[in-house]
């Protein structure tokens, strides 16, 4: 091959990765990584990492205004809502009724349609309780809302939350804030192949190579929040996301080779002397 | 200038003279497009903040959006 063509075939490659995009619920988004708001020194290093991430969605809570010092900076003073889309949460909701107050609040403070809901089952492991989820899924998505949903990484629930009207299956790699890494790939990568809307794994990244698997096993996206926060350089590890998140996009576009069981030289074994 | 008149605000006691809750959430230095506002149990949508009438007794939610995963 020439230089000339060379250079076309590497430009072609490159504008590929750049049209590379996700749409859900009519939003088109090129970055894959969504980042939580939690956990962070000050509202100046949250930011901060935010835009090492390249992440254009972050997540939010939804929590009284402190009425005795309303003058306490707030995080919209920081993460600007027209650059970055807010993803407003029920985080720490345990029942339906619950999740769903707290979306409509979310509506009206400025959030839009889109939301993510996740009803949880007890403290210690903040595993979602399905049937409350389902059951929220439901009703938001009858009032107009676009839930993307956090969930077990179970097929047959992912399926049950599509036909509640889930506009994306967000199940857990982990439990939230363990940071153990995607512990099942075998059932995220079936709720891939039976899902009609995005997939991204939501909670348990600790480090880049978990975001990375998330991305290679075919999610849409991922989803995290302490990883980079209890990061001993947050702005750093949001940078090292970016780049996992996109080398296993990449991987997976790519196409991994096949396993083997046994050894297969790299180099001819014609002409060895 | 109303009489004053006693609120319920995110579970704390509250008095107030303001005569809509547009008004109320200013008084409290808050502006009122970063918020929202559950009154007597029921979302007030934003557009109607300027007009709602406060009343003697009334129960108020304001929320705003924090940092979260």
């Amino acid at each position: 091959m020439d230089t000339a063509s060379r250079m076309t075939e590497m430009q072609t490659i490159s504008t590929d990765s750049a049209d590379d995009t996700w749409e859900v619920a009519g939003h088109r988004f090129t970055s894959r990584l969504i980042v939580g708001t939690g956990k962070y020194k000050d509202f100046a290093q949250n930011a901060a990492a935010v835009e090492a991430s390249g992440a254009e969605i972050v997540t939010v809570a939804v929590r009284r205004v402190n009425i005795s010092d309303p003058s306490q900076p707030v995080l919209m003073d920081y993460i600007d809502p027209k650059k970055i889309t807010y993803l407003p949460n029920t985080a720490g909701c345990f029942t339906a009724e619950d999740a769903i107050r707290t979306m409509r609040l979310a509506r009206e403070a400025g959030g839009w349609d889109l939301v993510k809901l996740e009803v949880l089952g007890e403290a210690k492991t903040l595993y979602p309780n399905m049937v409350e989820t389902i059951r929220a899924c439901e009703v938001l998505a009858k009032e107009g809302f676009k839930p993307m949903v956090y969930c077990t990484d179970d097929p047959i629930a992912a399926k049950q939350l599509e036909e509640a009207g889930a506009v994306a299956i967000m199940p857990l790699g982990a439990p939230i804030g363990s940071g153990l890494g995607i512990q099942n790939q075998v059932t995220i990568r079936l709720i891939v192949e039976g899902a009609n809307v995005p997939v991204l794994v939501d909670a348990g990244v600790g480090t880049a190579s978990d975001a990375a698997v998330a991305l290679e096993l075919g999610c849409d996206g991922v989803l995290m929040n302490t990883a980079i926060a209890e990061a001993k350089d947050p702005i750093r590890m949001a940078r090292a996301m970016k780049l996992a998140v996109e080398a296993g996009r990449e991987a997976y576009l790519a196409g991994r080779m096949g396993r083997r069981k046994y050894a297969d030289p790299s180099s001819p074994l014609a002409g060895l002397i | 200038m109303t009489t004053p008149i006693s609120l319920t605000v995110n579970g704390e006691p509250r008095r107030t003279s303001a005569a809509t809750i547009a008004d109320f959430v200013r008084e409290l230095g808050l502006k009122p497009e970063k918020v929202a506002v559950e009154h007597n149990g029921e979302i007030a949508p934003r557009s109607t903040l300027e007009q709602v009438a406060l009343c003697d007794g009334d129960q108020l939610e304001i929320v705003h959006f924090v940092g979260g995963g």
